[in-house]
């Protein structure tokens, strides 16, 4: 099955999907709640069995945004070569999407790492905790709206004095 | 010289004598996180030479060691390494910070970079420079000699003085 073939299908069996294409790179728009049973067919039914890149975009202040996070999963089919682009968008407050553990397990680092550094829940992961930051880190870093410099977190870190040993 | 000492006979202060001997043998904890690493192999390799200044020997267990060379940028996580590192150096000991990163931050002024290890730590000598060229480290080594004979005692408490308690508050 062509990767055309497979966009058609798709778009047959979820009516609320939108397909479009940018220099040869295909990818699918997919509402919320349909993203799971969407990435569960793609890797069920159509082959993509390798997760290559889950990501997440900040919109905020971007011109003609609607949604403020876009949540942006590569896959690749290994069989066939083929590299699908999938997408989602899901907004404030408390934004979360289901977790894609369970269909492939590349996704728990990387969906440690959104949430590290955008703030989105992934409901139903085994192990939500941060990846890079410490612990005991208030904020998530990456969003838009927190300052370059930080919001004093490093200032918090206790001071040795000479003398102490 | 009046006194008539014998031939071969030195006399001095038991303090200078101590200073001196540790001066000259300032055994490294290389705490290189970043490109300043580099310039540090190479100012311990044979072109540079530190051995010339007695300062050759490093080493990687923080119990042998009397003076810690951060060279590199210290990340928010990292700190708290460094400074563990910092309380498991016997004293006397002193600190060279290498390079803008750890001095300021240098470019990375961002949300996990530590904006200088001073903040945070105490340091004796600071060496501009992205990375510093071994001959700067090897100057801020002479001069740490310098401090150490000039300030040195034989206590190992050389810094007891209250006054030099506090970091700069201005600066966190």
């Amino acid at each position: 099955m062509s990767l055309d073939e497979t966009i058609d299908a798709l778009k047959r069996a979820f009516p609320d999907v939108g397909a479009s294409e940018f220099r040869g790179q295909r990818r699918v728009v997919v509402p919320r709640e349909a993203i799971h049973r969407v990435l569960r067919a793609l890797k069920e039914q159509y082959g993509f069995d390798m997760l290559v890149d889950l990501t997440c975009v900040d919109y905020l202040d971007y011109p003609d945004a609607t949604d403020r996070f876009g949540l942006v999963y590569l896959l690749a089919n290994t069989e066939t070569n083929e590299r699908i682009t999938v997408r989602t968008f899901v907004n404030d407050p408390q934004p979360s999407v289901p977790s894609v553990v369970g269909l492939w397990e590349a996704a728990n680092w990387l969906e440690r790492e959104v949430w590290d550094m955008f703030g989105i829940r992934f409901d139903g992961h085994p192990d939500l905790r941060r990846i890079l930051l410490p612990e005991g880190f208030e904020a998530h870093p990456l969003r838009k709206d927190y300052p370059l410099s930080g919001r004093g977190e490093r200032h918090n870190l206790p001071v040795i004095r000479r003398g102490e040993a | 010289m009046a006194v008539g000492l014998p031939r071969g006979v030195l006399a001095t202060r038991l303090d200078e004598l101590v200073s001196w001997c540790r001066k000259n043998s300032l055994w490294p904890m290389p705490f290189a996180t970043a490109c300043c690493g580099i310039e540090l192999m190479a100012t311990g390799a044979s072109r540079h030479d530190v051995a010339r200044f007695g300062a050759e020997v490093f080493r990687f267990s923080p119990r042998q060691c009397d003076l810690m060379i951060v060279a590199g940028r210290v990340v928010m996580k990292m700190m708290p390494v460094l400074q563990r590192i910092w309380l498991q150096m016997p004293e006397p000991k002193w600190c060279i910070s290498m390079g803008v990163c750890a001095s300021t931050g240098g470019v990375f002024d961002t949300y996990s970079v530590v904006q200088g290890i001073d903040r945070f730590m105490p340091v004796d000598v600071y060496v501009p420079g992205c990375p510093p060229r071994p001959e700067q480290l090897i100057q801020s080594i002479i001069d740490l000699q310098e401090k150490i004979q000039r300030e040195g005692t034989l206590r190992g408490r050389e810094f007891d003085d209250p006054r030099r308690q506090e970091p700069p508050r201005a600066l966190r």
